[in-house]
């Protein structure tokens, strides 16, 4: 019985991945630019500018179908987590890692997660703003997140990644995605120095990551004053 | 369809037939790296062979196909200039309008051939409901430019577009079942133009005809691509109502004024710093880059055709 269930589970996991890669293709046309990293099947963090909740849909659609199946992204346990339909989406249906975000009251440590998964083979998308940018800013701070996972598994790639417009498709509190192209821009690798300290990486990457920007001068702040 | 001869749908393919045998032979010649001008040519030239497949099939399929193929080319266009422009997520509502209402709406209208509303929904309830809902909304931010480039998307990617299928639905007497030759007679002579323009432009081009919009448009181009595109279409008079000569003004008129659509087109992305509309068709750009020139010819050609040939 639980093996069905297992086969089940599988196979409405691989239909939802199909279904939402072809949906955000319809609606977005999107276009992956890998102009620093090819589409491989090397283990990757894949780290990315975070807005909507369609992002990581956005972001696996580019993927090869391969690397997709085993590329999951890191979501916030006190948002996904809260119901138990946001949890069967997030764990069941869409294989998201579930992290508690808040250092108050936590029963797991989001770095040990990540770490586990990384050993079970699977490649991350993970947002290092920690949460949807509502902000007129590009990039918000990064948290120390990718630091600990890029010095403890130094043989993973990390991979910035910048997803244009997906804000605009579905903005936080809609449902319903209005048809806007988007693009994703995939950078070179990037890995501490041996001698960097965390907040320098941090702000490198931080750097990097803003540099993929296609269209920097279309960004809200900046237009409005032009 | 009936009325169609066999040689008007085959025509087009066998031009690019022609026209990929004249380029792979240029690429063998040119060895393992061929220029960039030759690369953009052959994907040109395999755009063209999807976009006249495309066509051919919508046209085997009826009034119904060219309708739905319509359809997504202003869904297309539509997404495309959206995301050129300024919008703010207080837009959210309006811009699913456009394209869940507005969008099926107007196509709706030309299925049904309801001329009357078919002209007006758009320019006049579409221009004044639109507004109205962002301002209730309150968000007040460059609350002009939002309403305009909205107004400008509908018209563009999806009003004057709509033209081209609803040319089917004209009772032109002597010319029953054929209507839909006049579809394959506007795109082979204003797509014609276009490709003629940048060949003569390549060739002679010397004098740009407005140097701060497009550097690629010369007089020389505009000239050589204009006459040689009427004389295109005093040819394909045989497949339309009109007389050699009225074919040759008509396709003068309809490519002038395709060459001021490419001209808009060219000043609103250089407004917005982009090169292309989009990125949907490899070596093409976008939607738009193709359409642009279709989009300000349609109407007219739609009016002189239904005010001048209708009963």
């Amino acid at each position: 019985m639980s093996e069905l269930r297992a086969i089940l589970f599988r196979f409405m996991r691989a239909a939802t991945s199909a279904v939402l890669a072809a949906v955000a293709r319809v609606v977005t046309g999107v276009r992956p630019l890998w102009v620093g990293a090819l589409p491989s099947d090397r283990q990757r963090i894949y780290f990315a500018n975070h807005a909507s909740h369609g992002d990581f849909i956005l972001l696996s659609a580019c993927l090869p179908p391969r690397e997709r199946a085993r590329t999951r992204a890191v979501a916030g346990a006190d948002y996904w987590g809260k119901t138990r339909l946001r949890r069967f989406i997030a764990e069941d249906m869409l294989s998201s890692v579930l992290v508690e975000r808040t250092s108050a009251e936590r029963k797991q440590d989001p770095l040990a997660v990540m770490l586990q998964v990384l050993d079970e083979g699977d490649s991350l998308i993970i947002f290092p703003e920690g949460t949807r940018n509502m902000t007129d800013a590009p990039l918000l701070p990064f948290k120390s997140g990718i630091y600990n996972l890029a010095t403890q598994r130094p043989h993973v790639e990390l991979i910035p990644c910048w997803i244009e417009n997906m804000s605009r498709v579905l903005p936080k509190g809609e449902f319903l995605p209005v048809p806007l192209l988007c693009r994703v821009v995939f950078g070179a690798p990037i890995a501490p120095e041996p001698d960097e300290e965390r907040h320098a990486f941090l702000a490198r990457a931080h750097e990097e990551l803003l540099k993929l920007d296609p269209r920097p001068e279309s960004r809200p702040a900046s237009r409005r004053h032009s | 369809m009936t009325g169609l001869s066999l040689p008007v749908l085959l025509a087009p393919f066998a031009v690019l037939a022609l026209a990929s045998t004249v380029a792979g032979v240029l690429s063998w010649r040119a060895g393992a790296e061929p220029g960039p001008t030759l690369v953009n040519l052959t994907q040109r030239i395999n755009a063209w062979w999807v976009m006249v497949t495309l066509l051919s099939i919508a046209i085997l399929f009826g009034k119904n196909g060219v309708i739905l193929l319509f359809a997504f080319i202003s869904f297309a266009a539509l997404r495309e200039f959206v995301t050129l422009t300024y919008t703010r997520r207080s837009d959210h509502w309006v811009l699913l309008g456009m394209f869940g209402i507005v969008l099926p709406f107007q196509y709706w209208l030309v299925w049904t051939e309801w001329y009357g509303l078919f002209t007006i929904f758009i320019p006049v309830y579409c221009f004044l409901i639109m507004p109205a809902l962002t301002a209730l909304h309150g968000d007040t931010e460059r609350f002009l430019e939002r309403i305009a480039a909205q107004q400008w998307a509908i018209m563009i990617a999806i009003y004057c577009v709509s033209h081209v299928p609803f040319l089917l639905f004209l009772d032109i007497p002597g010319f029953e079942g054929r209507e839909v030759l006049l579809i394959v007679f506007l795109i082979v002579t204003v797509q014609g133009s276009d490709v003629l323009q940048y060949i003569f432009g390549k060739l002679f081009g010397k004098h740009r005809v407005s140097p701060n919009v497009s550097p690629s448009k010369t007089w020389e181009g505009l000239i050589g691509g204009l006459v040689s595109a009427s004389l295109l279409g005093a040819a394909l008079s045989v497949i339309t109502p009109f007389t050699p000569l009225q074919a040759g003004a008509v396709a003068f008129m309809i490519c002038a004024l395709g060459f001021l659509g490419g001209l808009v087109a060219s000043a609103i992305k250089r407004d917005q710093g982009v090169k292309d509309w989009g990125h949907l068709i490899e070596g093409h750009g976008g939607m738009l880059d193709r359409a642009d020139s279709l989009v300000f010819a349609t109407p007219i050609f739609f009016h002189i055709v239904r005010y001048l040939w209708t009963v």
